[in-house]
């Protein structure tokens, strides 16, 4: 038999964390304890229970890790069985999907502004990590992220422990409301970006809840950024993540081939579907 | 090209079918042309086309991809597409075989559907001239000449006689596989052809003109107030999808047997509101979304993608089968002004 790419292969979930009340982060080798395969930041990957169904995820870990890592939030059919299994579980995997962020190309030497929102911070934490690895390509890198309260944010401890103690890397963290054990900043993504009064010339990577994206978009174009240093990445149904199953498309782009990842100048030539 | 009698059809299609398993148009009990298994005696149809198009045989409704055995945390992964075996498909017409180019684009790109690319392998298409072209049928819209069809080997039937010509490496050696057929001159199929070109000018679609309808004014035609209207008495059953030789998209689904998984892929149609459904919401929440996608994916997303080639090829299938009498061309001409 042919191999076909729909055909996926066999992975192991090594590892269980839990984030938030809602997201939890899953570590996947190979049966042979190896990664499955070597990905580009903002790439995703096609994860299944048999039985269950199969679904697309951003993957989380940084390619320079010997390991798959997936921050998944429960929120339909898959990810809820995803949350109940215990580490040891098979599961399929396919992959990688997508073109990425451009790492090794225009994000090369830049200085770098990475704006997340809640569950949005997966792909974006791909990046980071990367950049973090090869420390010298980059700028300075700031990162802006929110939730909905302390509790909410995925990975707490790395950022806390790591992010916030890099030489370099400013981090902005935020929560919608006050909370006892919190004396960080409280309000919303877009207006925090507009209070930090970030400098234009920094290139920006932004994922979040859509009403994040499109109140932040417009922040920043106040602050005065142009709308080619803004990049995003997008998520719709797929079943294929080949370009085929025909249900992912924006126009005549299809968000598993194409995208995820697109400069909103991009995504300013597609029609506003979504 | 060579020829044989009509009468003497029985006798071409069974050598035929002594290789490979052989599809010919026939009518089922209630009277409906499908491509249909032959066997002796099977009467071809003497209808234009079949409800359903060619695109079944190498792009089936419903078929395997994969099976898993699931035994607590283990997983086991076990290959079960369903078996291709060679098979040739008689009767197809111009505007059928040019979908195999369409679907070709699409399944046949980096990285390739193999279970697609098996069937088109084993696949023999022997096409069929149209004597009789409809008042639905547009095809010349996209330069599909149904007096000359292609594919591995055209035929056309004049008279008492059936001409054959083989087009392609396949379909030379089917026709070295068969004696009975004779060389002969080329005259009556010339005629044939001189009149068949003849009646399409006379159809009422033939001046659908598509010029404009590209990537250039996708915003224009996405913004177009004509969609809500257009797409106002759409029952979003989906029969548009599923008899155009074009419409490809798929939805992978699964199935537990009991002691497997398998896991199939079916068609699916944008027609359909759970097509984008996610758990964080649906992108396209009413049926003027869903409809507006349909007919910008053939008329300008795909030409934008495949240097203009219309992901339509005129059969006029869902002209004959939308209840509501809604349709590709009735959509083209109405955005059409909006071009203007």
């Amino acid at each position: 038999m042919r191999p076909d790419p729909l055909i996926p292969m066999l992975g192991v979930v090594t590892a269980i964390r839990t984030d938030t009340p809602d997201v939890k982060t899953f570590r996947v080798t190979g049966v042979d304890g190896k990664k499955p395969f070597v990905h580009i930041p903002g790439q995703c990957a096609m994860l299944s229970i048999p039985g269950v169904g199969e679904a697309l995820f951003s993957i989380t870990s940084s390619p320079t890790e010997d390991y798959l890592d997936f921050s998944i939030k429960k929120c339909g059919c898959v990810t809820a069985w995803l949350h109940q299994m215990e580490v040891g579980q098979q599961i399929t995997i396919r992959g990688p999907y997508g073109n990425g962020f451009p790492v090794d190309t225009e994000l090369a030497g830049k200085d770098l502004l990475f704006i997340a929102g809640g569950i949005g911070l997966a792909p974006l934490h791909s990046v980071i990590n990367y950049c973090r690895h090869y420390r010298d390509r980059y700028g300075s890198i700031d990162i802006v992220y929110g939730s909905r309260s302390k509790a909410d944010l995925v990975d707490f401890p790395e950022i806390t422990d790591e992010w916030c103690r890099e030489e370099g890397i400013r981090v902005h963290l935020t929560i919608d409301n006050a909370q006892p054990d919190w004396d960080g900043h409280v309000g919303f993504v877009p207006n925090f970006v507009k209070e930090l009064n970030f400098d234009t010339s920094k290139t920006v990577l932004m994922c979040g809840p859509p009403i994040m994206i499109k109140f932040t978009l417009a922040g920043l174009m106040e602050l005065g950024f142009s709308r080619e240093q803004i990049y995003t990445t997008m998520e719709l149904r797929m079943k294929c993540a080949l370009g085929k199953c025909g249900r992912c498309n924006i126009g005549n782009k299809y968000v598993c081939k194409d995208g995820p990842v697109f400069r909103f100048d991009q995504l300013d030539q597609l029609p506003d579907e979504y | 090209m060579k020829t044989i009698a009509i009468s003497e059809l029985n006798r071409l299609f069974e050598a035929i079918s002594g290789g490979r398993k052989l599809y010919i148009p026939a009518e089922d009990g209630a009277g409906q042309a499908k491509f249909t298994p032959w066997r002796d005696g099977l009467k071809l149809t003497d209808k234009l086309n079949t409800v359903r198009s060619a695109k079944d045989l190498f792009f089936p409704q419903v078929e395997n991809l994969v099976n898993f055995k699931v035994t607590g945390k283990q997983i086991e992964i076990i290959e079960n597409r369903d078996i291709s075996e060679p098979f040739a498909v008689f009767g197809v017409r111009g505007c059928d075989c040019r979908s195999f180019d369409i679907l070709d684009r699409v399944f046949l790109s980096d990285p390739v559907d193999t279970y697609y690319q098996t069937r088109r392998e084993n696949g023999l298409v022997i096409t069929l001239a149209c004597t009789r072209p409809a008042e639905t049928c547009f095809c010349g819209t996209f330069g599909i000449d149904p007096a000359s069809p292609g594919g591995d080997v055209t035929c056309w039937m004049e008279g008492d006689a059936l001409y054959w010509q083989a087009n392609t490496e396949k379909g030379k050696a089917l026709t070295a596989e068969l004696p009975m057929l004779r060389d002969c001159g080329e005259e009556a199929v010339e005629t044939q052809k001189t009149r068949i070109r003849g009646a399409l000018e006379k159809l009422p679609l033939r001046d659908l003109d598509l010029t404009g309808f590209d990537g250039e004014h996708m915003q224009t035609l996405f913004r177009s107030e004509k969609w809500a209207e257009l797409s106002e008495s759409c029952l979003g059953c989906g029969t548009c999808t599923f008899v155009c030789p074009t419409c490809q998209c798929y939805d992978v689904q699964e199935f537990n047997t009991g002691t497997e998984v398998k896991r199939f892929r079916c068609w699916d149609s944008c027609m359909y509101s759970d097509f984008t459904q996610m758990s964080a919401g649906q992108p396209r929440p009413t049926q003027k979304e869903r409809f507006r996608q349909r007919f910008m994916h053939k008329l300008v997303y795909f030409p934008s993608n495949n240097h203009g080639i219309y992901g339509c090829v005129g059969c006029g299938r869902c002209l004959q089968k939308c209840p509501i009498h809604m349709n590709i061309v009735k959509v083209a001409r109405t955005l059409k002004e909006e071009m203007k």
